[in-house]
């Protein structure tokens, strides 16, 4: 890989990527601060793209790098014959990996600044892809889609960008990276940004931002790009710390899913965390999937007893009346109830190595419910590049695909795209315990919903 | 194009519109989280337990344990893997909170396996590795299929890998090629029988957020947290507590420092810090600025290779 000439006013930054910057003081303070708000992100890119440089600098260049930290990745380093701190080898793992130059999983990451605290999923490039996106995308409110300047928008970035909207992430950042490589050229930034844009309106894809950088150099991941003065845009770090974030899930109608009965002698309460909305002491509300209506009586937390509760917090309610509720069930407001099914279509990203076929009988793990399924038929296989449904009669490992499930009992479901925590289930080995797929109720890039068909 | 927020229906309130009292702050977004876990493994497992060593990490769990299931007692016990060699303000502290909050506490001691030879005490007097036996044979005697650690991804390059839910075969082990994907906040905790899961609710929390909410919630701690005078000597770049242990010996000497603990563990490989901090928001400012990870400052196990915690995980340790 050689630094083109046009860079050479950069190229010390090369030879000494890395200083251990000492006492990170300067933020220290504001790092007090216990009030902040949390992201969740996660990464994605093709091998090369030079991502867990990117990560690396990210986490070195906001201080978040610690002195033995990287001083393990400098002797690493030097072992393995390379001049200067190989950044990705703060965030590669596990022996194999280091060994094998290779990521094998999922890997979270944690820093803080003064404005947020962040959890990055770091999701490998490689042929696991679409198993490790799913995972790492399924919490993540906003994705970092690293492409490399010289090679553009591939195929892998549009599968990157198909999965992050299938699993409904909000925000999308295409880093595009290596500007150095191409002298920092506008031309070759801009061309890449209509490609993407193309691409990410044709799935309906919102908040969209690119950002050109230089993982290696630095350029525009924390600090503000010398190189490339045509760009007035925010620096990655600036756009994490300020996108909005956590305004969703409590807009949405009310879900409260019961965990767990609370009961000592004179008390019986029900546990649950919010997946989305508020409630009020006195709200009416209504059992799912029974349907029966009582009233909230109380919210209770160990500090005391609240007035409303919102998600995401994890609160005990109490009820009026005397009914039968209990583990699985779920709370919701009158006029905002969720379908029962007792069969409905579904999206399943393939997790496991086994294939899964029309007539398989599997468990569904949906909120706090698990109940027994069946594969009722495989309807097509979504072609990932162009979201075209092929015909399909099995999922093998790394697939996406349409398939309708039946239900040994009536589940309350949202639609994946109304509700991101009672629209997603799991899909388990009634035998072994594995977990195969992860679901989405409905068709989350079509955009079909959930019929109420088959209700009892 | 920018950072959109167009995908709102007209028809929601805009954010902010609802009041701050929305805005949830990352403690709470954290805590939520591990009470969510607790509760999910209460309500899943037949014979879940929670390994204490009076840690602050275990202490914050057991608070988190203590609210998700309030007003009814924790419905789980407590275990301790006892060194034999713990801090004595460490053991009081335990049992002062077993005492005080009722709780049922279990203790599988290594000092009881040295004692009739099952396990033999290292050359280097270390015994925190000793500590996976005992640990594994509580589990498996006591037929707990759910261990709730102390454990975050923060700590180290092997745990960053590690999921919430960390399924181990009969023999403890973890594989980190077999593990299970975790998605949303769903959870799969079944197992065969004979094997268990390892839960760690604090998975995502860092050393500073269990700092500022054991502030935030005035968790008390053991004292050897906070700076006191303390005998110590040099060993292997740490300052150790100088003790019948077995610590100092020849050409180390004792000197006494003003220094505090930033985590407790056994006594031959915890290593105290000089710090004037005593109290925690003064703990929290000096971890603010500190350059040295927690574990690379106090936790002499971890230094012997790179792969050494990973190497220990595989085998069944915490």
């Amino acid at each position: 890989m050689s630094v083109g000439d046009t860079s050479t006013m950069t190229a010390t930054a090369t030879e000494q990527p890395v200083q251990s910057s000492g006492a990170p003081a300067a933020g220290s303070v504001a790092r007090l601060d216990s009030n902040i708000e949390m992201l969740r992100f996660a990464t994605a890119g093709s091998v090369d793209d030079g991502k867990s440089t990117l990560v690396g600098r990210l986490l070195h260049d906001s201080k978040s790098v610690l002195t033995d930290t990287l001083e393990a990745v400098q002797r690493a380093s030097r072992d393995r014959g390379s001049d200067g701190v190989e950044l990705a080898l703060l965030t590669d793992g596990l022996r194999a990996e280091r060994e094998q130059g290779i990521t094998i999983d999922v890997a979270y990451r944690y820093f803080t600044t003064s404005r947020r605290k962040f959890v990055l999923a770091d999701t490998p490039g490689h042929v696991q892809y679409t198993r490790n996106m799913v995972t790492g995308a399924s919490t993540a409110e906003l994705v970092v889609i690293l492409v490399d300047a010289r090679k553009g928008v591939v195929e892998q970035t549009r599968r990157h960008l198909a999965v992050a909207a299938l699993l409904g992430v909000r925000h999308l950042v295409l880093a595009v990276n290596k500007m150095d490589l191409v002298g920092f050229d506008e031309s070759v930034f801009t061309a890449i940004a209509a490609d993407f844009a193309t691409a990410a309106d044709a799935l309906k894809v919102d908040g969209q931002v690119v950002i050109p950088v230089s993982a290696q150099l630095g350029d525009n991941v924390v600090e503000p790009s010398t190189s490339m003065p045509w760009y007035s845009g925010p620096t990655l770090l600036d756009h994490l710390e300020t996108v909005p974030v956590g305004y969703d899930a409590w807009l949405q109608p009310a879900r409260l899913p019961v965990q767990y009965v609370i009961r000592s002698a004179e008390y019986r309460g029900y546990a649950g965390q919010l997946a989305s909305g508020v409630i009020e002491r006195g709200d009416v509300v209504v059992v799912m999937p029974a349907g029966l209506t009582s009233t909230i009586v109380g919210i209770d937390t160990f500090e005391g007893e609240v007035e409303r509760a919102h998600a995401p917090q994890s609160v005990t309610v109490r009820l009026a009346d005397e009914i039968d509720v209990g583990r699985g069930d779920l709370i919701v407001h009158p006029r905002q109830e969720p379908p029962v099914v007792r069969e409905f279509d579904a999206t399943l990203c393939q997790l496991s190595d086994r294939t899964l076929r029309a007539g398989d009988r599997v468990l569904v793990k949906h909120t706090t419910r698990v109940v027994k399924a069946v594969v009722a038929s495989v309807n097509h296989r979504l072609d990932i590049e162009t979201l075209a449904h092929e015909p399909a009669d099995s999922l093998g490992l790394n697939e996406i695909g349409g398939v309708t499930l039946k239900i040994a009992a009536p589940l309350a479901v949202d639609d994946y795209t109304s509700d991101r925590l009672t629209g997603s289930f799991l899909v388990i080995d009634d035998h072994d315990g594995q977990t195969l797929a992860a679901g989405l109720v409905g068709d989350p890039i079509r955009g079909a919903t959930v019929s109420g068909g088959g209700a009892t | 194009m920018t950072a959109a927020t167009g995908g709102y229906a007209e028809t929601l309130p805009a954010p902010g519109e609802l009041g701050p009292a929305l805005h949830l702050p990352h403690l709470e977004v954290l805590e939520s989280e591990g009470i969510h876990i607790m509760r999910e493994v209460a309500a899943e497992f037949e014979r879940p337990v929670l390994l204490f060593s009076g840690g602050k990490d275990s202490v914050v769990m057991l608070h988190l344990a203590r609210k998700a299931f309030w007003p009814a007692p924790v419905p789980f016990p407590l275990m301790h893997v006892d060194t034999g060699h713990n801090f004595p303000e460490v053991m009081a502290y335990r049992d002062d909170v077993v005492e005080r909050f009722g709780l049922r506490l279990l203790v599988a001691s290594v000092q009881d396996y040295i004692d009739d030879g099952r396990l033999r005490e290292r050359a280097d007097g270390t015994r925190n590795p000793l500590q996976t036996v005992p640990l594994l044979d509580a589990i498996v005697d006591n037929k707990f299929d759910a261990v709730f650690g102390g454990g975050r991804r923060d700590e180290e390059k092997a745990r960053a890998k590690e999921r919430i839910f960390s399924l181990r075969d009969e023999f403890g082990q973890w594989d980190p090629r077999r593990q299970r994907p975790e998605l949303w906040n769903l959870y799969n905790g079944r197992h065969k029988p004979g094997e268990h899961v390892r839960v760690f609710p604090l998975s995502n929390w860092t050393e500073l957020d269990v700092w500022q909410y054991i502030e935030r919630e005035r968790i008390e701690l053991p004292a050897i947290y906070l700076s006191h005078e303390r005998d110590v000597f040099r060993r292997g770049g740490m300052w150790l507590t100088a003790g019948d242990w077995g610590g100092p010996k020849e050409g180390e000497s004792i000197e006494r420092k003003v220094v505090r603990y930033r985590t407790v563990g056994d006594m031959s490989c915890t290593g105290a810090v000089e710090s004037i901090a005593s109290d925690i928001a003064e703990v929290i400012a000096e971890i603010a600025i500190s350059t040295i990870t927690e574990r690379g400052a106090t936790r002499a196990d971890d230094k012997l290779s790179e792969a050494a915690m990973e190497d220990r995980k595989r085998e069944g340790y915490f």
